[in-house]
Parts: C-alpha cells; sequence; structure tokens
C-alpha cells in the first residue's frame, strides 16, 4: 500500500468519526497547550528574578564592613573590634587581575539646593566604576569622572527627578548647585530607565566619594562593589578581598564578602525546580492524553470489527491493518499536538501582554518535550489498539453486520 | 485448480468441540460454477471461509494451483487472498464511510496500484455494473440491491480467479437477488471460478455442479450434464 493512501485512509476514518476525533484533538491540545503555557509562566517568572538580579551588576562581590554572624562565631566572643573600611581599602583590592571594577560606596542625605529651591536628598558617593556596575545610562552629559579615589573633585550627577525638582525647565548641565555647605556643578544626568533594585534612580544625587565623606564627615565606607571578569575568578578574587583586608586591618578579618551569584544561583534553581514541576504536573495531562487517545482506539478498533475483518479479506497483510491503526493515532497525536503548540503560543503571548514585567515565552525544551511527548503517548498508546486489530480473526469479524 | 484432502475444522467451545467440517474431499476445477446448498449448521460457510483461506482447517490439505496453502505463512496467505480470490458477503460488508466508488476502489488502493490506473479501472466497473448515477454515494443511500453490486463490483475488481459468495441474496428481495445472480453468472462466463453458498434451491440449481453438505460431509456432489 502506497504511504500516500495509508495517510489518506487514516485520515479518512479520523474524518468519519467526527466527535471522537475532536474530543481526542482536544484532550491532546490541552495536554500541549498546559504544558507550555505553565513553564511559560515559570520560565517568566524565573527570568524576571534574574533580570532584576543582573541589573545589580553581573560577577558582583559586595564587601560589607564587619563580620557576619553566620560566617563565622558571634563577633563578641572573639573580642574583635571593627575597623572602617576605607578608600584605601578600596584602592587595594583594585591590584588583583581578575578585578575589572572597583566602586567604593558611601550613603547619607543632605540638603541640595539651587538658588531658591531646596531638598533633601539621598546622596552616593562612588566612583567613576559605579555606572557600569549597577548598568545605569547617562540622559545627558558624563558620569563621574575617572581619577584617584580620595580626590573631591565638585561635580555630581542628578537623577530626573531631582534634576526636574531644582531647575524646573532650565538646564541642569553646567549648572553649580550647594549639597550641604559645598558647592557641585552638575555634569551629567541620570537615565530613567534601567530599574534596579532597592535604588530609585530618579531621586539621587551622586559626587566623587571623596567629596561624600567630607559631607558626611566620615571615613568609613558603606560598601565596597567589586566587579570581577568572568564568574570562575570569583572565589579567587574572594579569597584575595579577605587576605588583603587582614593584612590592612592587622589581621582581622572584620569584613563580609557576599557574591552576587551565590544569591542569583539560589534563586535560579528554585525557579527552575518550580517550573520542572508545573512542567511534570501538566505532563500529566498528555498522559491522560494518551491512556485517552488508546481507549478510543480500542473503542474504534472494536466498532470497526466488521471493517477489519473485509480488510483481511481482501487480502490485507496484519502488518499494514496494524500501521493503519498506527498512523491514525500518530497523526491525532500530531494534530492534537500541533493544536496545543498553537494555544499554547497564543496563552503565552496573552500572558506576556497581561504581565508585561513577565517575559513568559515557554522554553523550547518544553515545546520540544511536550510535542516528543505528545506523539510518543500518541504511538505508544496506539500500539495496542492496532496489534488489537491485526490480530482479530476475520471470520469472526465478519460475523458482525 | 483446488483440491481438498480430508479437511477438517473442528471448533473447541470451552471443553465441547464442534465438528464443523469432518473430513471433506472436493476437487474445482478453473473456470467451474458451483453451488453449495444444506440445512444450516452444516458447515457450508465452514467450508467457504477455508476455500476463501480467512480461516485454518484443523486437519487436512489444501492445494491451490499446486501451492500447499497450509503450510504458506500468514502473509503468502494474505498475498494469495489479495490476487486469486474474491468474496462476497451476506451483509455486504461495505465501508460506510466511503462512497460506492471508493469502496469498489478500496481492494486497489491496498494492493497499492497507482491511482491513475485505479481511476480507470473503477471507471469502467462502476459503469459496467450500472452504478454511474450512484457512484458518489455512501452505502447508507443505497438499496441493498446497489450495495451487493457495489459488493461485487469490489470483489470482481482485482480480476481474481475465483469468487467466493457465501448466501449473496440472502438479504435481497427476489427481483435484486436475481440481478445479483445474473451479474455473477456473467463474471463466470468470462472466466471466473464462482461458488456460490445459497439455501435458496432456485439459484442452487441454476449450476450445473450442486454440492450438498450435511453434517460436516459432502452429502452429494452432482454435475448436471446439458438438456437432462
Ligand atoms: N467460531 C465458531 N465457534 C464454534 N462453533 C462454530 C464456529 N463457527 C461455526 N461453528 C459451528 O460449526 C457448524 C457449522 O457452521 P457454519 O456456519 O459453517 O454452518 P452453515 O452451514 O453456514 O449454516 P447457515 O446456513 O446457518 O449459515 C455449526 O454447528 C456452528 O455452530
Ligand atoms: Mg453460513
Amino acid at each position: 500500500m502506497r504511504l500516500r493512501d495509508i495517510v489518506s485512509f487514516a485520515l479518512g476514518a479520523l474524518r468519519g468519526y467526527r466527535t471522537r476525533t475532536a474530543l481526542m484533538l482536544l484532550a491532546m491540545a490541552i495536554g500541549v497547550s498546559a504544558v507550555m503555557i505553565l513553564t511559560a509562566l515559570g520560565e517568566g517568572a524565573r527570568r524576571f528574578v534574574v533580570g532584576e538580579f543582573a541589573s545589580l551588576g553581573t560577577n558582583l562581590v559586595i564587601v560589607l564592613p564587619g563580620r557576619s554572624e553566620s560566617a563565622g562565631g558571634p563577633a563578641g566572643l572573639v573580642g574583635e573590634t571593627t575597623r572602617d573600611l576605607t578608600t584605601d581599602d578600596a584602592t587595594a583590592l583594585k591590584r588583583h587581575p581578575a578585578v575589572t571594577r572597583v566602586a567604593p560606596i558611601v550613603v547619607g542625605t543632605a540638603p541640595v539646593s539651587w538658588g531658591p529651591r531646596e531638598r533633601e536628598v539621598p546622596i552616593i558617593g562612588s566612583s567613576t566604576d559605579l555606572l557600569t556596575i549597577r548598568h545605569w545610562k547617562m540622559a545627558k552629559g558624563d558620569f563621574l569622572p575617572a581619577s584617584d579615589l580620595d580626590r573631591a573633585t565638585p561635580v555630581c550627577v542628578v537623577g530626573a527627578k531631582v534634576s526636574k525638582e531644582l531647575f524646573g525647565t532650565e538646564p541642569a548641565l553646567g549648572q553649580w548647585l550647594r549639597i550641604g555647605d559645598r558647592r557641585f556643578r552638575v555634569v551629567g544626568l541620570l537615565a530613567t530607565e534601567g530599574r534596579s533594585i532597592g535604588v530609585d534612580v530618579e531621586e539621587l544625587v551622586i559626587v566623587p566619594v571623596a567629596s561624600a565623606q567630607a559631607l558626611m564627615n566620615t571615613e568609613s565606607l558603606f560598601r565596597i562593589l567589586v566587579e570581577v571578569s568572568t564568574s570562575e575568578a570569583i572565589p579567587k578574587v574572594k579569597a584575595h578581598i579577605l587576605a588583603t583586608i587582614r593584612d590592612r586591618h592587622q589581621g582581622e578579618e572584620d569584613i563580609t564578602v557576599v557574591t552576587q551569584d551565590a544569591v542569583l544561583e539560589t534563586f535560579d534553581r528554585i525557579f527552575q525546580a518550580l517550573t520542572y514541576t508545573v512542567a511534570g504536573i501538566a505532563a500529566i495531562s498528555l498522559a491522560v492524553a494518551g491512556i485517552l487517545i488508546m481507549n478510543v482506539m480500542l473503542v474504534s478498533v472494536s466498532q470497526r470489527t466488521a471493517e477489519v475483518g473485509l480488510l483481511k479479506a481482501l487480502g490485507t497483510p496484519s502488518k499494514v491493518i496494524q500501521g493503519l491503526f498506527l498512523t491514525e493515532a500518530a497523526l491525532l497525536s500530531l494534530f492534537g499536538a500541533s493544536l496545543g503548540l498553537i494555544i499554547g503560543e497564543f496563552g503565552s503571548w496573552a500572558l506576556a501582554r497581561i504581565y508585561p514585567l513577565l517575559p513568559a515565552a515557554a522554553p523550547w525544551w518544553a515545546v520540544a518535550a511536550s510535542l516528543g511527548v505528545a506523539l510518543l503517548t500518541g504511538v505508544l498508546f496506539g500500539v495496542m489498539p492496532a496489534r488489537r486489530a491485526a490480530k482479530l480473526d476475520p471470520v469472526q469479524a465478519l460475523l458482525r453486520r | 485448480m483446488i483440491r481438498l484432502e480430508g479437511i477438517q475444522r473442528i471448533f473447541t467451545v470451552g471443553d465441547q468441540e464442534v465438528r464443523a467440517l469432518r473430513d471433506v474431499e472436493l476437487t474445482i476445477g478453473a473456470g467451474e460454477y458451483l453451488t453449495i446448498m444444506g440445512p444450516s449448521g452444516s458447515g457450508k460457510s465452514t467450508l467457504l471461509n477455508i476455500l476463501g483461506i480467512l480461516d485454518r482447517p484443523t486437519s487436512g490439505r489444501y492445494r491451490f494451483d499446486d501451492l500447499d496453502v497450509t503450510s504458506l505463512n500468514d502473509e503468502d496467505q494474505a498475498r494469495l487472498r489479495r490476487r486469486k480470490i474474491g468474496f462476497v458477503f451476506q451483509f455486504f460488508h461495505l465501508v460506510p464511510r466511503l462512497t460506492a466508488e471508493e469502496n469498489i476502489e478500496l481492494p486497489l488502493v491496498l494492493a497499492g496500484v497507482a491511482p491513475a490506473e485505479r481511476r480507470q479501472r473503477v471507471t469502467k466497473f462502476v459503469r459496467a455494473f450500472g452504478l454511474t448515477e450512484r457512484a458518489a454515494h455512501r452505502p447508507e443511500e443505497l438499496s441493498g440491491g446497489q450495495r451487493q453490486r457495489v459488493a461485487i463490483a469490489r470483489a470482481a475488481i482485482t480480476e481474481p480467479a475465483m469468487l467466493l459468495a457465501d448466501e449473496p441474496t440472502g438479504n435481497l428481495d427476489r427481483t435484486s437477488g436475481g440481478e445479483v445472480i445474473d451479474i455473477l453468472e456473467d463474471l463466470h462466463r468470462r472466466g471466473l471460478t464462482l461458488v456460490i453458498v445459497t439455501h435458496d434451491p432456485e439459484i442452487g440449481d441454476r449450476a450445473k455442479r450442486r454440492i450438498r453438505m450435511v453434517d460436516g460431509n459432502v452429502d452429494s456432489d452432482r454435475v448436471i450434464s446439458d438438456e437432462t
């Protein structure tokens, strides 16, 4: 028998029993689309969280003053004194070849004024590397100039809201404004886009770290952000940081080093597991669809006993009869899966429209796996009914009217 | 063409044995026309099924054109059936979702004949069997006589050597039954070996060779010479 004839015979049989065909297509489609939409959701959530963390900077190591309790016994018992982190510490950290950028951070608030207008605004003191580390963008002008960390250049970068509130419609760039009792020239405006966890870039003034230290009248840093060239180098850099600071702090390890990757990885794992779980649950509906296909094919075989008997009387070999029924099952699951694929794509598209923050898209592995499983179950569960059809005794089969 | 030797067919139902065919000896020559009659349960259908290789005898030998049918495997038996044997059933056994034309075409499709040749042969048969107007209709839209004509066209389209009909008129009225027998006899005149199982003596008496089965045995096998 020709392949084309086998396919069109199977298609004819499917068309001959519309209701059951439609129901089976539906079952298969629901299974496939459920897998796709649920994984799209899980994957979307994962990507959202990963994206948020990535906006904090990649390959980032954060150095905090003071030893965290969990990193080693209670501080009081050891009897160590916590030394401040200084800009010299930050400069020292830069010496490792795998360290690409270092941004010391000082934070505080201070009154910022221009003419008669004054606002109390969060101030960050840092270095030129901060822009790249935090993936911020400039709307106008430049970020802080590259210079030694202890140079208090009187320049500042302002956020959009601060600029609007102080300067209104006047161009902010090049103006001199007053922060506390010092004067700073505005060299740049931060772009609003590029949200960042924990920091509102619109309401912010950034000055060189030495200037901020002078403003706040302190030597100590809030923290130091260290960017590492590759994620593989992170452990080495971590050790380097601990050793360097210990050297500089009279042999005491009074800092905490947190890696961005460690946090991110945990979240990534959690969401991955979540996605697999919902995918697994959805896959059950695929198995159900497979079993449904088997049942309906079995019913179909017994409904069409006389037809099978006739095929045998016409000299059709058992293998061909088996092939005909298998083709039917395979076509059913193929169409069902394709239908599910369309519904699933549409569903994740709709999800992405409803929740724009969530980049919901079924990962390729979920699409491939659900299609594969659909076809496999269809054919697998089609084998038994097809065998049964092929094994029918033609004489008995033809007794039925 | 056909030789049956010592054919037995025993069905086991539970622990009971039903001897449907006890010891059948039969020879059928190429191009012969014979009818089989006999009381219900005498084994006529069983014999026909064995002749058509739909069923295997419990014991005995079946030779078809020098082939030992009983020793063939399933696939070879299917091939022999496909090439040499046509069936006509009491209940027509048309495929309900296919049109008359498609039902007639089915054996050619199964045999893998090229579509162009299929169309040609089907058109010829549809015309020859007077089904042109009904060709695109499904079986449920056809009368019993028309259905049986479709079934005969389907059996004949592969040009088999032998045609086996089990009570082909059993579900038809007298007129359409007569038409069906006319068609079958016409096929026989063109060289087909024809075996008809029937309960109707009028039909049974039309063949020159008449077999009577009783209780699983060939009770009588008479050849009526012309003009007696
Ligand atoms: N599959 C089977 N299992 C058990 N017994 C069977 C089977 N098929 C036929 N028989 C028995 O074999 C015997 C012969 O049956 P068969 O159908 O050949 O008779 P028949 O001559 O065709 O009868 P009818 O004229 O009623 O069609 C009967 O006694 C029947 O009950
Ligand atoms: Mg019978």
